[in-house]
């Protein structure tokens, strides 16, 4: 039993960490989705922040600047996005695979010819990194039965950007449900022509949207590289963008159910690593390939619409078009 | 000139030219923060690839790859889809193809198992694109988000059936056991020896071939059959389709399964035709350049064919940069696909609008 317990928390503990990417992301999707613009680019913009984030920490050693590099990589490719599908009503779609394509090749391509060791960055030293923060008495705490361990190894000894994470979960709720800003974001979405009539510039909401989405995948891409790892490896975004799309729908565009999703896939993630070779029985060799598919597996049966609907922002996908 | 013939000059010349051009500029710009002569690395690029025999094999060999899923993208969109799982479909044909080689390649003889093997990259590409399709077509779910899943779910699949299903004991790299003798395609050299011509080793096998049948078939289907017109009507305007009385649900489903057995055939190439066993990951990069190459070749089979070639030059080319300068990898390839991509797809119209009213004031002129 005590067993079980302990191996419970720290799963949960790996879910935490490995959900807080995910979270980053799919809040940023959530805002520029539910401003009618399509981002399928959460992967490439994570990755050129992860990339920015350990350039920078570790030519300049602060991580500090290492996070502002990254949310300023991250935003220039967002504003790109923006320029394509806002500016000159491009296909969001093609937009976000010509932002994931470049991301690849660029953070390949300028790692190696700046760092020469084969596309990483160099390794960070802990003071160069976002190391973990010890919550108070969590030592003192730790050996009391139960919640000791709960308290100690689940809630306390994340680093701060997990914390801002979850943090954002409620904040990016009442940024979209009980700000002016909020409002005018989420009717952009649903009705561009509605928010035009009322004298607010659609193109400067969905710029703005596209920015914060730019802001958050920074925050992903420097806990991926220097938070979570302690430097850049070629692609290590390795598809979290994309999960952090699913999770994003499958959450149906909301802030809340995004945590859940989020936690969920991580959770997910985190047991498939933990089974890795286990047998279990009566079920033999744990096919952990299975575990790891389940989330995109899970966001494909929700959007055939077999667990409730999944309702997108109305007129998410396409350009506006002032009448001429 | 008329107006109607500067605009297709405009979209079947002018614009591809500008953004092609656009995208070296830039590449130009990475070459020079990267330190690199741009000029001596353009010599080397093109100079590995078509500048020897075996580096015109190799370019070709690439050309293969990027005809079939670039057809695969072209068809789809002709239908008004966007088809990004060429990379999970060209995964699951390759599937088809060692089930096939593997399991009949010991007791049947070449001249029924390669057409069956070539089938079965076929079905299984299509099949693993005919879920996405159908949930588009009956159930509303977006085929960008499902074919995107699928790919992932297909390296999933693939990862699990190589490692316990596939997999030799006692190797390092999760793989097959070889295929048979009997299921390997003859390679450019083998088929050039029977007419007397000699040319070099490379993995080029005549796969090429079935590529180039792909290029007109694509090409008869769309323009010169009644189902290629319907398809081509609902991807216009749906509406309009179901007026003049197309199902698009059908048309959906006809599409997708075309466009995944296109990009199957990539597996004909790669696993029959140069690696004889089934790999980990032999598909990674075709699916997703399969897009750029379809918005470089607006479409068109011909267009497909001359973007895939540029892509096969640049992928040559490009492993030959890597290995006369070590700091440069050949992922400066990747960078000029995602350009490509940018300028000929999600920026189109940055050109297309200044440049039709440049040229209409000509016309009006004239």
């Amino acid at each position: 039993m005590q067993d079980a317990w302990v191996w419970l928390i720290l799963s949960l503990d790996a879910t935490l960490r490995v959900s807080t990417p995910l979270i980053f992301a799919a809040l940023a999707g959530l805002f520029s989705e539910r401003s009618g613009i399509v981002d399928i680019g959460l992967e490439g913009k994570m990755l050129v922040g992860a990339f920015a984030a350990a350039t920078v920490a570790s030519v300049s050693g602060s991580v500090w600047l290492g996070l502002l590099m990254a949310i300023v990589a991250s935003v220039g490719f967002a504003l790109l996005h923006g320029f394509a599908c806002i500016t000159h009503r491009g296909n969001q779609v093609v937009s976000g695979v010509a932002i994931n394509i470049l991301a690849s090749g660029l953070t390949m391509v300028l790692g190696l010819a700046w760092f020469h060791q084969g596309g990483s960055t160099p390794a960070l030293t802990n003071d160069q990194r976002f190391t973990s923060i010890d919550l108070p008495f969590a030592q003192q705490l730790a050996d009391v039965p139960g919640i000791g361990l709960l308290y100690s190894e689940l809630l306390s000894g994340h680093n701060i950007l997990v914390y801002i994470a979850f943090a954002l979960v409620p904040v990016s709720w009442w940024v979209l449900y009980r700000t002016r800003f909020g409002l005018r974001l989420r009717a952009v979405g649903e009705n561009p022509k509605a928010v035009d009539t009322a004298g607010i510039s659609v193109a400067g909401l969905r710029y703005r949207a596209v920015m914060i989405a730019g802001v958050l995948c920074g925050f992903a891409g420097a806990y991926l590289a220097t938070a979570q790892n302690a430097q850049f490896i070629r692609d290590m975004t390795a598809g979290q963008g994309f999960m952090a799309l699913a999770a994003l729908i499958f959450a149906k565009w909301r802030p809340w159910p995004i945590l859940f999703a989020c936690l969920l896939f991580g959770f997910l993630d985190a047991v498939a690593v933990r089974l890795q070779g286990v047998t279990l029985p009566g079920i033999g060799l744990v096919p952990v390939q299975l575990i790891e598919a389940l989330p995109y597996l899970l966001t494909v049966i929700l959007l055939a619409g077999f667990i409730g609907k999944a309702n997108p922002p109305k007129a998410v996908g396409l350009p506006y078009v002032k009448e001429r | 000139m008329k107006a109607a013939t500067l605009n297709k000059f405009l979209s079947i010349f002018l614009l591809p030219v500008l953004n092609i051009l656009t995208a070296f500029i830039f590449t130009t710009l990475l070459f020079l923060v990267i330190g690199i002569d741009p000029w001596e690395a353009a010599k080397i690029l093109v100079q590995g690839a078509f500048g020897y025999e075996e580096g015109i094999g190799y370019t070709l060999y690439y050309t293969t790859n990027f005809i079939f899923t670039g057809l695969a993208v072209a068809i789809a969109f002709h239908a008004g889809l966007f088809n990004i799982g060429g990379e999970g479909q060209a995964y699951i044909g390759g599937l088809g193809v060692s089930l096939v080689a593997l399991g009949l390649g010991s007791f049947l003889p070449p001249i029924f198992l390669l057409p069956l093997a070539i089938l079965a990259a076929a079905a299984f590409g299509a099949a693993w694109a005919a879920i996405p399709a159908y949930l588009q077509a009956y159930r509303g779910s977006h085929i960008v988000i499902t074919t995107i899943m699928f790919n992932f779910l297909a390296a999933s699949l693939m990862v699990y059936l190589l490692v316990n299903v596939f997999s030799e004991a006692g190797q390092g790299m999760p793989a097959s056991r070889a295929f048979p003798d009997s299921a390997s395609l003859w390679t450019w050299q083998a088929f050039m020896a029977q007419f007397g011509i000699e040319f070099a080793a490379s993995p080029l096998n005549i796969s090429i071939i079935l590529a180039l049948i792909c290029c007109v078939a694509v090409w008869v289907f769309l323009w010169k059959t009644r189902w290629g017109y319907e398809l081509r009507t609902v991807g216009a305007n749906p509406e309009a389709a179901i007026y003049a009385g197309i199902n698009p649900k059908r048309i959906i489903m006809l599409a997708m399964l075309i466009s995944g057995a296109l990009a199957g055939f990539v597996a004909v190439n790669e696993l029959l035709g140069v690696q004889h066993r089934l790999v980990l990951g032999f598909n990674t990069g075709y699916g997703f350049a399969g897009i750029a190459v379809a918005l470089m070749g607006r479409n068109h089979p011909i267009g497909v064919m001359l973007a895939a070639l540029l892509f096969g030059a640049l992928y040559q080319g490009g492993a030959e940069l890597a290995f006369e300068i070590p700091s440069v990898t050949r992922d400066v390839v990747v960078v000029i696909q995602g350009l490509i991509i940018l300028f000929s797809g999600a920026l189109e119209f940055m050109y297309r609008a200044p440049l039709q009213r440049w040229l209409l004031s000509f016309a009006r002129e004239a």
